[in-house]
């Protein structure tokens, strides 16, 4: 959306992706996107949308952008209508809503369980018409490597690696918006796709940018198990009716189909009677965890699970709503969920994380450096609600490409004025570290192992538990694969399309966002939204309503707080517990 | 089933370097599919027999199958690796590069072609802008049905590995681009401009390049109706010769 915003005002722009741009990751998101149409007569309004926004994110969200964002949303599903996106229809015609979690309302827009995927075609489809008016230039599989900043430290364009030459070049640009999207290969086992490293973003901290509440990471209670993935189960299941369930009797070895209805205990509806499965997913995740590991309840079986059944919905509404997962399921487990629960745990799904921009404009803290999207931080304070990032992605590139195009225009002396000498020495210091790389001999660590080992790390100690002697012991195993990675000798020193290269590259960078995650766990001892420590079982506002501010300087991480702005919505106890 | 099983992998290491075929002997665990086979051949990168090499280049990215990135032909069926299992998969595993398209490196190809006929086609809605123009347009739920399931191509290439009519003789768009002009077509605000994409489509490379071989529709990964978007735009092509003759174009 970036891109069509600067394209559409008249400013030409080179658009560098590291993979095809229509294969990025949000073909991944399922379930839809939110705005307050109010199209089922239950008196919704962006009003609403906001307050469930802010309070499914713990209070911990700058209200007033948060407040735009919502606010803006009914126009934005419009105009995704009128680019051609196949919404699902009302016999009127009109764009059908689901339900989502930390809602009552029918909010969410969707095109069967592939939204995400609807999205970003419409998006892709529109750049394509600007490519073709050479409006716009695509560098698709290339790979960021570093911004180039000037003697000011001003962003004066980006040094990137062309992943089949292995060239590594750099482009002079007034402004550069980062849409870089998610993390989720610093967990390994996450529902992300491959490319969501957060190498970009750990680049530009290691530059001087700063980098905010890196410690909530969003948890989904619903993944099929995977050791390549875990691949979601929208909560669009749940919105549609789907319930989460375990046997009654721990170890119940029947079938999830024979076990006759009396016999299943569905405990979100149990615990949580008004929301019931459509508990945030910070909430549902914990629940998830309490069965499974304090309870002991969970399915008989290797691996931790629980039922999430949709199979009492019939067959042709699931086609019509559901299809996109179900197919999922029936495909990578062979069940048919039609007809039986599928089995479904947790996985590291989203950081609410994310560079650190200012309040207006999308702006980080690098002069003429931008970021929209998941790599960036404001929108969804400790937990985001389902449905709501494809809003903040599409909303934030709206606002960030006009600031960045009133940017280039403001500048006084535009990337003209900077000496090529800026450029050469940046595209010779990242030419250095890939000839290091490449000539590093002598050690017998392989990347692959190195990043398993931090998934695992990561997973078992900086998801839903934390506990302060766990995440210290965690910094202190993260110095120990920053050493190994010193000694990570490559498998392939070619250099033509050396996949090896850009992995060790971006690993190297996925070290140190792992730190930075891990140290704003350890230092916030408290429990908000998605960020859960036993030992601080409560929300403190008095000590910890501040936004986590990371910087990186010489190799060590500091950590600042900054007030988080509550004008609109004073803070109230969060709690879905009440009845329905 | 055995502990091990073999993979044999189509290797080049550059598109003017010689083809070589290497085995790998990898660990068996349940749920396994082509990908992970994959990353275990980049964590010890060792043949069968003994001799060191370079990982597999290959693409991928969302592994579930609806990026499109990593399709290959598996066992001799071009296919996505993400949702080829390993357990319904006769062994040893066979892997190429699709061969429709420029070779990069090993199974990594080059499909560009596609995304520049999504271009030549004009496959969009040409929107006045962005600023906010209220509501579109309303939309039956039965064309929606018809819409959707078209609009779910990953562009993998699958269709087009499979087509006897693309080949280097010809610059025949394939399936999966007709298809998109086929939901261009038939959206409320596209369908206005339905005449541009036709005549495209008439251009050489275009829908007179198809034989009805009708392999497409068989190795698309997403049940697209690829048979029926081609009857209906070589329909949709003859309607618009005829009246481009009669208006003396």
């Amino acid at each position: 959306m970036a891109t069509i915003r600067v394209a559409e005002s008249g400013v030409p722009v080179e658009l560098f992706s590291i993979v095809p741009v229509k294969r990025s990751h949000s073909v991944c998101a399922q379930g839809g996107i939110n705005a307050a149409k109010n199209l089922k007569g239950e008196g919704d309004s962006t009003w609403i949308h906001f307050d469930d926004t802010v309070y499914g994110g713990d209070f911990l969200a700058n209200q007033p952008i948060v407040k735009g964002m919502c606010e803006a949303a009914p126009a934005i599903i419009d105009l995704l209508d009128r680019m051609g996106v196949m919404f699902n229809r009302t016999p009127e015609g009109l764009l059908d809503f689901r339900r989502f979690g930390g809602t009552l309302y029918h909010r969410t827009a969707f095109a069967g369980a592939t939204t995400g995927q609807q999205l970003l075609y419409a998006l892709d489809e529109q750049v394509r018409r600007f490519e073709s008016e050479d409006k716009v230039k695509k560098y698709e599989n290339w790979s960021f490597l570093s911004a180039v900043l000037d003697e000011g430290g001003i962003g004066r364009g980006i040094c990137a690696m062309n992943l089949k030459t292995m060239e590594i070049g750099t482009f002079p640009a007034d402004a550069v918006i980062f849409c870089t999207g998610g993390i989720g290969a610093i967990f390994y086992y996450s529902t992300n796709s491959v490319v969501c490293t957060g190498s970009a973003q750990s680049a530009l901290l290691q530059q001087g940018a700063h980098y905010a509440n890196g410690e909530f990471i969003q948890v989904h209670p619903t993944a099929i198990p995977g050791e390549d993935k875990c691949r979601l189960m929208s909560e669009s299941a749940r919105g549609e009716g789907g319930r989460v369930w375990v046997p009654k009797q721990p170890g119940d070895k029947r079938r999830g189909k024979d076990i006759p209805e009396g016999e299943r205990f569905y405990f979100l509806e149990e615990w949580y009677p008004k929301y019931g499965n459509l508990v945030p997913r910070d909430v549902a995740t914990r629940a998830i965890h309490k069965i499974v590991f304090e309870m002991k309840m969970g399915l008989a079986g290797d691996q931790p699970a629980v039922y999430l059944d949709v199979s009492h919905i019939p067959a042709d509404v699931l086609d019509r709503k559901l299809e996109g997962i179900l197919e999922i399921y029936e495909k990578f487990v062979g069940v048919d969920p039609r007809k039986e629960p599928m089995k479904v745990f947790p996985a590291m799904h989203y950081t609410m994380g994310g560079l650190w921009v200012d309040n207006e404009h999308q702006a980080t803290n690098l002069a003429g450096i931008y970021a929209a999207g998941e790599c960036e931080y404001q929108y969804h304070g400790a937990n985001r609600l389902g449905a709501n990032s494809l809003l903040s992605c599409i909303y934030g590139g709206m606002v960030a490409g006009p600031a960045a195009v009133r940017y280039a225009r403001d500048l006084e002396n535009g990337y003209e004025s900077v000496s090529s000498r800026v450029y050469e020495d940046e595209r010779v210091r990242q030419q250095d570290k890939n000839d290091a790389l490449l000539n590093q001999q002598g050690g017998a660590e392989n990347p692959m192992t190195i990043w398993r080992e931090l998934g695992q790390l990561m997973t078992a100690h900086v998801t839903v538990t934390r506990v302060n002697s766990d995440l210290k012991k965690t910094l202190g195993q993260l110095d120990t694969l920053q050493d190994r990675y010193k000694r990570i000798s490559l498998a392939d020193r070619t250099q033509w399309s050396n996949q090896t290269l850009n992995f060790v590259r971006e690993l190297g960078n996925m070290l140190v966002l792992a730190k930075v995650i891990t140290l704003g766990a350890l230092e916030r001892n408290e429990s908000r939204g998605a960020h859960w420590k036993p030992e601080f079982p409560n929300r403190d506002d008095q000590n910890w309503l501040k936004t986590t501010k990371a910087s990186y300087k010489c190799g060590t991480i500091k950590l600042e707080h900054e007030q988080v702005d509550i004008s609109l919505i004073p803070p109230r106890e969060r709690k879905y517990t009440a009845k329905a | 089933m055995s502990e091990t099983f073999i993979v044999r992998v189509k290797r080049q290491q550059r598109p003017d370097e010689a083809v070589r075929w290497e085995e790998f002997e990898l660990r068996h665990r349940p749920h396994m599919n082509v990908i992970q086979c994959l990353r275990d051949i980049a964590e010890r990168p060792v043949t069968r027999d003994g001799r060191e090499t370079t990982p597999v280049s290959y693409e991928a990215n969302c592994l579930e199958e609806v990026c499109g990135a990593c399709a290959m032909i598996i066992n001799g069926q071009p296919r996505q690796a993400c949702s080829a299992l390993v357990d319904s998969l006769a062994q040893p595993i066979r892997l190429e590069p699709l061969t429709k398209f420029p070779l990069v490196r090993d199974l990594q190809v080059d499909r560009t072609k596609m995304f520049n006929d999504l271009k030549r086609t004009k496959c969009w809605i040409p929107i006045d802008g962005t600023y906010d123009l209220g509501e579109g347009p309303r939309m039956a739920p039965s064309l929606q049905e018809v819409g959707y399931p078209l609009a779910r191509c990953i562009t993998c290439g699958n269709c087009l590995e499979v087509c006897p009519k693309v080949n280097s003789h010809t610059q025949f768009v394939g399936a999966a681009i007709i298809n998109q002009v086929r939901l261009f077509n038939l959206h409320p605000t596209g369908a206005m401009h339905a005449s541009e994409r036709l005549d495209a489509l008439m251009d050489p490379g275009g829908i007179q390049d198809c034989d009805n071989a009708q392999n497409c529709v068989k190795v698309c990964p997403k049940g697209i109706p690829l048979t029926e978007s081609l009857a209906a735009m070589n329909g949709q092509v003859v309607w618009h010769a005829i009246k481009s003759w009669f208006a003396g174009r």
